[in-house]
């Protein structure tokens, strides 16, 4: 059935695009919030399970493991160098359901939007989502929308919910990294936390840098077809790739040592983080990726990545070790030694 | 950007940072030991990121000087801060690090604020100014604290707002001096009488040269013929300045060295210290958190810009304040404990939990030796 004509027959205007706002009958469950959605959602996502217009969406599923993840959407500024807040709550979410080595197939999308938002923005971020969703080759299935009075969230938060289905024979966990593992990175840290703080009021510096946002399922589908011995698969979002990292090493009880010298760094990322105090290493990604792999297929899974789009810059940046007090060191530049610590205190707010 | 990074490259280079560390490896004597004390928070902070000391021999120590604004303010101070935000009708703008610092019962700008409290963080001096400018109906106060280095923002900001001729701006001024806090530590009784934290020479931090020049710790080496290397912040800078002071103690020599000639002059800026003597005089006596009082150490706002000194303005008085008992901070400011002497270190106090001033600042010894270095602890 066509949407549009489907929605003209229940409305008499169409929403207006240009300069309209969503206002509080956008989420009160009457006409006004059945036209925000058919308009606006169901255009940009559409696929045939979501038009089927049930509150829920039915799929046949296949054997084998399922993944599952959630993941909610704050950033300010809404739309950034590089995306913007729909593209990344597709990306984070197939990142985090792909981690696992899962191919992912299916979001769920919860928009709490703050009265007074304009309806063209609300269009832009539906069809970034709905474009992301699709070069990911996922479906967004079901939704869900809320307006609440001014002043009562900042412009439009986004949760969304993913599901995916794991090869056989394919194991990846956080626990899972070994003593003599090899630890990679599949591209240069900093890029999305320096984009954003870049664009944040109050915090403006001249940049080129654009947020590395992206749907990483492609790159992790190759990976674990070439290489499926991969011990733990992690996409260093907020607290960058020392978080990460020093999850791993607790999950896993184990010690690492990384080589300040091969960990890939943007000049502009490491000028902007001079400038504002910033370790590079504690700052957001959203379109990276860490592999732990037994040594000896460390080449192999460097190759694959390097031969993807988004894996061009990828590293081997140091090793799992041995060591009950599960430190994350690192050789630094100069020959020195440090622990690369979580970071402590405040992180800059709502990176993501 | 560019340029400037590869500019920054220089000074972290793998292969001068190994030569270097071969000179100092070759030219200290085994048979003695060079205590080195660099005075600045940052340099702490560097020498912990770049693991400095795993390229120095045994006998080369570094000392963890004072040299940190947020670790040598005393509670009293910052209590004092905490009851001006407090207040009706006034906004304390202040930098972030700040925020978090534990004032006495537990107290901290931060908890003030979400207490009620209007507490703004700020970048710059002139954003405070500006936050004055748009809220005519309160009163802004500036809670400024640092060295030379962030004192003539400070001015330029008093200037601003005279010239604009604001009414509800003012300054809760807690600049300190350098030379002043080095003195202490060269006169404090750990240092002449029990031997302990006996410092050959030291590191004299290169940005507050670029204000002040290299002349002022020409009466260190005078004096009590200590040796001084004024020193960038690079990796590379550090090392070197570690090399001239050794040097200089193999040949017995006491003087001012200036390793960072890219930026500093023996008379500094004259321009900033033209603007900070306009507005500034010496306060006859000043506390400092670990040093006690120390006369002539710090500033004061002068009489001619009377109304844009928060203290004059609000006549909040100064209660002095212990701090958590059981806390090294004072001993480790002036070099005479290391962060792991202290009980609390590591286990109470955390970066996230800090009791002592030294663990809440990244320029205090204290967080810089548990983010980078608590490793060491083990390997000894």
């Amino acid at each position: 059935m066509n949407i549009a004509s489907r929605s003209s027959r229940l409305t008499t205007h169409r929403l207006d695009l240009g300069a309209g706002r969503v206002d509080l009958t956008h989420g009160a469950g009457g006409r006004a919030m059945r036209q925000l959605i058919t308009e606006i959602f169901h255009s940009a996502f559409d696929n045939p399970i979501l038009k089927r217009g049930d509150d829920h969406a039915a799929f046949a599923v296949a054997a084998g493991r399922m993944v599952m993840s959630t993941d909610s959407f704050v950033v300010s500024p809404l739309f950034f160098p590089g995306g913007d807040i729909g593209s990344l709550a597709v990306h984070g979410t197939v990142n985090d359901v792909a981690m696992s080595g899962a191919r992912a197939l299916y979001l769920s999308a919860g928009f709490i939007i703050e009265e007074g938002f304009p309806l063209a923005d609300l269009q832009r971020i539906a069809c970034s989502m709905g474009e992301a969703a699709r070069s990911a080759g996922v479906m967004v299935v079901t939704g869900d929308t809320k307006v609440v009075e001014r002043g009562k969230a900042d412009g439009l938060f986004i949760n969304t919910a993913g599901i995916g289905i794991v090869p056989p024979g394919i194991e990846i966990s956080g626990d899972r990294a070994r003593p003599g593992d090899a630890i990679l990175i599949s591209g240069s840290v900093g890029d999305h936390g320096v984009a954003i703080m870049a664009h944040r009021t109050g915090l403006e510096f001249e940049t080129t840098i654009v947020s590395d946002s992206a749907a990483l399922n492609t790159i992790v589908a190759d990976m674990v077809a070439a290489v499926p011995s991969i011990r733990v698969l992690r996409d260093p979002t907020r607290g960058g790739l020392a978080a990460t990292l020093n999850e791993i090493c607790h999950q896993s009880g184990v010690g690492m040592r990384l080589d300040e010298a091969a960990i890939p760094i943007k000049p502009e990322v490491l000028g902007a983080c001079e400038l504002l105090g910033l370790d590079p290493l504690n700052v957001a990604n959203e379109g990276k990726l860490v592999a732990i792999a037994p040594a000896e297929d460390a080449t192999a899974l460097l190759d694959v990545l390097r031969g993807h789009p988004l894996g061009r810059d990828a590293m081997v940046i140091g090793e799992v070790i041995p060591d009950p007090a599960r430190f994350l060191r690192m050789a630094t530049r100069i020959g020195g030694e440090r622990i690369v610590d979580w970071l402590a205190g405040e992180q800059l707010p709502r990176i993501c | 950007m560019k340029t400037a990074m590869k500019h920054l490259d220089e000074y972290r280079d793998a292969e001068t940072a190994r030569r270097l560390s071969v000179s100092i490896h070759r030219e200290a004597s085994a048979a003695r030991r060079y205590r080195l004390m660099e005075f600045c928070g940052g340099h702490t902070h560097a020498i912990f990121r770049y693991g400095i000391e795993d390229l120095l021999p045994a006998n080369v120590e570094m000392v963890h000087g004072p040299g940190c604004p947020v670790c040598v303010l005393p509670t009293g101070r910052l209590d004092m801060a905490i009851r001006l935000a407090k207040r009706d009708g006034i906004i304390l703008a202040s930098y972030g690090d700040m925020l978090r610092v534990p004032g006495s019962k537990g107290q901290s700008l931060l908890k003030a604020k979400a207490d009620g409290a209007d507490v703004r963080m700020v970048y710059s001096t002139l954003d405070a100014v500006k936050l004055a400018e748009a809220n005519p109906d309160r009163d802004v106060i500036f809670f400024a604290i640092g060295f030379e280095t962030t004192t003539p923002p400070t001015a330029l900001a008093i200037d601003a707002a005279s010239k604009k001729k604001l009414q509800n701006f003012s300054v809760f001024c807690n600049h300190v001096l350098t030379p002043s806090a080095i003195a202490a530590i060269l006169e404090a009784p750990a240092v002449r009488e029990l031997d302990r934290v006996a410092i050959d020479g030291f590191l004299g931090p290169a940005h507050v040269s670029v204000v002040i020049g290299s002349q002022p710790y020409e009466f260190f080496a005078e004096e009590y013929h200590k040796p001084v290397a004024i020193s960038g912040f690079e990796p590379i800078d550090v090392l070197q300045s570690i090399l001239m002071l050794v040097r200089q103690l193999n040949e017995g020599r006491a003087e001012v060295e200036n390793q960072y000639i890219r930026a500093v002059t023996r008379d500094g800026n004259l321009r900033a210290k033209q603007v900070v003597s306009r507005i500034f005089e010496l306060r006859r006596d000043f506390e400092w958190r670990g040093l006690g009082h120390i006369p002539y150490s710090a500033l004061r706002i002068k009489h001619e810009y009377a109304s844009f000194d928060a203290e004059r303005r609000f006549n909040e008085p100064y209660i002095p304040s212990e701090g958590v008992k059981s806390c090294e901070c004072p001993a480790i400011l002036r070099g005479a404990k290391k962060p792991t002497d202290c009980r609390l270190f590591g286990r109470a106090c955390t970066p996230e939990t800090p009791l002592g001033s030294c663990m809440v600042s990244s320029e205090g010894a204290c967080a810089a030796y548990y983010t980078y270095g608590r490793m060491r602890e083990r390997k000894q």
